[in-house]
């Protein structure tokens, strides 16, 4: 083994509580991948039920409505951005773009949470109808799970921004909460794609 | 910034305030110490395999002789799937998880785990979780479903009762302490490792962790799913396995051997890695092949998310599936076939042999893996296994597996590391006699299954006639379960024995090579003193500088408030000071609360699932609530 000398300037090194060399942050990134991998069993096990199961198939041209999912995909779109643009702001050190990103963010999540909730209470039959009801259900319903667990975070973050206790080299919360919140955004795009969409095209 | 060594005066004072526990009650239930709850880890998942060998002798009895009614079906059933459910998830997984927590840090010279708090939320989980499960014994509704719990089996039709219930919402609260606990792995390997500790310098231990925390990662929510569906259909009618409602009782299967396969290997290859580390000890050289032993341990770790259907080769797949299944279950061969062969070259090219008990644990681990593994391949074979299928040949398969891959090696470490946990070594001669008893008692217990199975005599029946031709190779393994007990019992008494007059072990009993046998035996709270440098793979062989070190960075001392380093994910260069958080109750506080709301499910009740979920979240808010030092969790 060669010996690769340690590169050290001297200087002390620094104590990193933000950004992608905190620990919390990594913990975060693998929280997110065990949960994407949850959705993937859940959209694996649709396509498997709509592949292998002839009754299944037969529900052809029962696909849910679009009405209600275009504007929630849009809602939480946005929400992803504003989100996005809160978490700029404390980058750089402001407080009043934090908050408002933030705040604006929970109303978009929470909006849409209203409208699956209409959407639950107006579309199909109940999730024991059939297989097909009781994965659509589930799928939705673990991911409307997601969003509320997020909002109840981006609450979390809003006390403490609140409060000023972030600034720009310490605010790993929001950082979390910000990464949480795009990959539930991400997973919409996945079932919106998959429980929508797809069985209109094939 | 460099402090000279003369500076370094009463270094280990200042740590010790920093870092130690007070002894109280508090301190014992608050502690976030890896080593203490690694200790913790080992004990209660040794007492999980005393629960589970206790149901698999309580079934040798029943089995011993032809037409034995010592239990009813119904009892049977219980054992045998509490059997199987306690020694895969309670056991085998938990034990190699305890030596990582216990080992992690001071294998790659860091001063605890990535998330202290966290590996005390997940030892808490873990023990919370095995209660949970065991309590159904009280209750009279143990699972009867087998550990795999098949549907229609386990539905509410087949299976009405709470049985299956405590089975899925037990198995969900321990999926929980898992994935937090292998998150924690990956993060420490990742980012902690001490200056010089390059991936190429990992010692292999930390290749099979760090492969079978991810695997963990990604193979736990298809349990995860399944179990939330298993749930839904048995409790509130939700149609995934039914087949009258357009659903089918495969999904479960797939669902469960996606998660199922991955676990095989996740509870396998941290023993192979324990095992790596020993060898070479013994062997007095270093391992050989060290490069292609991290490939295969990773690329096993791969094949195990190809191979899941070799468990469905009965349940009429198409050819195609089939075929695929067949021969990735048989390439799996291949890499595991290269850490063998670069055991036995290192045995092979020793400089010298040291017959310590833990070297012939290691021995005996190589040659019941050999015999797993080729009854493997044969069950790969997919003509064999519809033959074999769900017969006692599978049985004696997967017990060679296990206790080859898993008990051998967890006992060689055992002997090899307790040293370094307690200070003291275990008895050598009784060693021997544990090593040959326990040998023997394997090998008569599981070797007679085969030719069981090939019988014809399926798993899992209560009872069966006389002159089946099964009846003497019962008598056989029922005696070999008796030896094999006989052969526990030694090492308990060994290892109460060394508690009590052990020879005091000394930092290095062993002249072993990696960084944990640098430091004190049992190691101070902060581990290291200062932050050891790694130049090789086997640091404590290198050659000894001319001259000690005169000054040594800061970076390695970091003797104000919790602190240990971070360094960069490939090279282990210096890159910054991580904060570690201290001692709280937290932790056990919501280990206790999601408890509370895994019972409030068990029981249905609407009221008590809303305030206990409250309850979760307050103390996961409490937890995370920013520390007036701004320490990190």
């Amino acid at each position: 083994m060669t010996d690769a000398a340690i590169q050290y300037s001297g200087a002390p090194l620094p104590e990193v509580t933000t950004g992608t060399r905190a620990t919390g942050w990594w913990g975060m990134v693998w929280l997110c991948v065990t949960e994407a991998m949850l959705f993937a069993c859940l959209i694996a096990s649709y396509f498997f039920l709509r592949g292998s199961v002839q009754a299944f198939a037969a529900e052809g041209g029962h696909y849910p409505s679009l009405t209600l999912p275009i504007p929630m995909t849009v809602l939480l779109v946005t929400s992803s951005g504003t989100m996005w643009w809160g978490e700029r702001g404390i980058r750089r050190g402001d407080q009043r773009r934090l908050r408002i990103g933030l705040a604006l963010t929970f109303v978009l999540g929470a909006v849409f949470l209203v409208l699956q909730g209409i959407e639950f209470s107006h579309g199909l039959h109940g999730p024991t109808a059939s297989a097909y009801e009781s994965i659509f259900y589930t799928t939705t319903g673990l991911h409307g799970a997601h969003v509320a667990m997020g909002l109840l975070m981006n609450l979390y973050a809003q006390l403490q921004a609140w409060r000023g206790h972030f600034s720009a080299k310490r605010h790993l919360t929001v950082q979390n909460v910000s990464l949480y919140w795009h990959f539930v955004d991400a997973v919409w795009i996945v079932i919106l794609t998959t429980l929508y969409l797809s069985p209109r095209l094939w | 910034m460099t402090i000279a060594r003369g500076n370094l005066a009463g270094l280990a004072e200042r740590l010790d305030a920093q870092w130690s526990t007070p002894h109280s009650i508090y301190g014992w239930f608050a502690t976030v110490d890896h080593k203490k709850i690694g200790i913790r880890y080992l004990i209660t998942a040794f007492v999980f395999l005393l629960l589970g060998g206790t149901e698999a002798a309580l079934m040798r009895a029943q089995l011993a002789r032809p037409d034995g009614h010592i239990f009813s079906p119904e009892v049977y059933d219980q054992l045998f799937t509490m059997h199987g459910t306690t020694m895969i998830f309670w056991y085998a997984s938990p034990m190699l998880s305890g030596f990582g927590n216990y080992l992690v840090p001071l294998l790659i010279g860091s001063r605890d785990m990535a998330f202290p708090r966290l590996n005390a939320f997940s030892y808490w989980s873990f023990v919370l979780s095995g209660v949970f499960v065991y309590v159904s014994f009280l209750a009279g509704a143990a699972p009867h479903g087998g550990w795999f719990a098949y549907v229609p089996y386990t539905d509410a039709t087949y299976s009405p009762g709470l049985n299956m219930d405590f089975y899925a919402l037990a198995l969900l609260f321990l999926t929980i302490s898992t994935t937090v606990g292998a998150i924690n792995f990956v993060v420490t390997i990742f980012t902690m490792r001490a200056p010089g500790m390059s991936l190429s310098r990992m010692p292999l231990m930390m290749w099979s962790t760090l492969t079978t925390s991810v695997a963990s990662i990604f193979a736990l929510p298809s349990l995860t799913a399944a179990l939330i569906f298993l749930e839904l259909e048995r409790r509130v009618g939700f149609r995934f396995f039914d087949a009258t409602g357009g659903g089918t009782p495969l999904l479960w299967q797939h669902l469960f051997w996606v998660f199922g396969h991955p676990w095989v290997y996740i509870i396998v290859l941290p023993a192979t890695g324990m095992a790596s580390m020993m060898f070479p000890t013994f062997c007095r050289r270093p391992i050989v092949g060290h490069t292609y032993i991290a490939l295969a341990t990773v690329s096993t770790g791969l094949f195990g998310f190809g191979v899941w259907a070799h468990h469905m080769f009965a349940t009429g797949m198409p050819l195609l599936s089939t075929t695929f299944f067949s021969a990735a279950s048989m390439a799996v061969s291949v890499p595991s076939g290269m850490q063998v062969f670069a055991w036995l070259a290192t045995i092979w090219a020793a400089k010298r042999h040291v017959y310590s008990t833990t070297f012939l644990f290691l021995l005996g681990f190589l040659l019941l893996f050999v015999i797993g593994g080729v009854s493997g391949v044969m069950t790969a074979s997919v003509p064999y296994d519809w033959q074999v299928t769900d017969t006692y040949f599978v049985v004696a398969h997967l017990h060679y597996v296990l206790v080859g891959i898993n008990l051998f090696p967890v006992i060689a470490a055992f002997y090899y590391w307790l040293p370094k946990m307690t200070g003291r070594l275990l008895n050598e001669r009784l060693g021997r006699w544990n090593f040959w008893v326990m040998f023997l008692g394997a090998n008569l217990t599981f070797f007679p299954m085969h030719f069981a199975g090939v019988r014809g005599m399926p798993r899992r029946i209560y009872t069966y006639p006389a002159g089946m031709g099964w009846d003497w190779l019962n008598m056989l393994e029922t005696i070999g379960a008796a030896v094999f007990v006989v052969g526990i019992l030694l090492f308990i008494i060994n290892v109460i024995w060394s508690l009590r007059a052990g020879a005091p072990a000394g930092d290095n009993p062993w002249g072993a090579s990696s960084l944990e046998w640098s430091t004190t035996s049992p190691p101070p709270e902060y581990n290291f003193d200062v932050i050891p440098v790694v130049r090789s793979r086997e640091p404590l062989w290198d050659a000894p500088s001319p001259s000690p070190e005169a000054s040594i960075p800061d970076y390695r001392v970091l003797d104000t408030g919790r602190r240990t380093l971070g360094t960069t994910v490939l090279d282990g260069q210096p890159q910054e000071v991580l904060r570690m958080p201290g001692d709280s109750l937290w932790p056990l506080a919501i280990a206790l609360a999601l408890a509370a709301m895994f019972t409030a499910v068990l029981l249905a009740s609407v009221v008590a699932i809303v305030i206990t979920g409250i309850l979760v979240l307050a103390c996961a808010g409490g937890w995370l609530w920013p520390q007036p030092e701004g320490a990190a969790s």
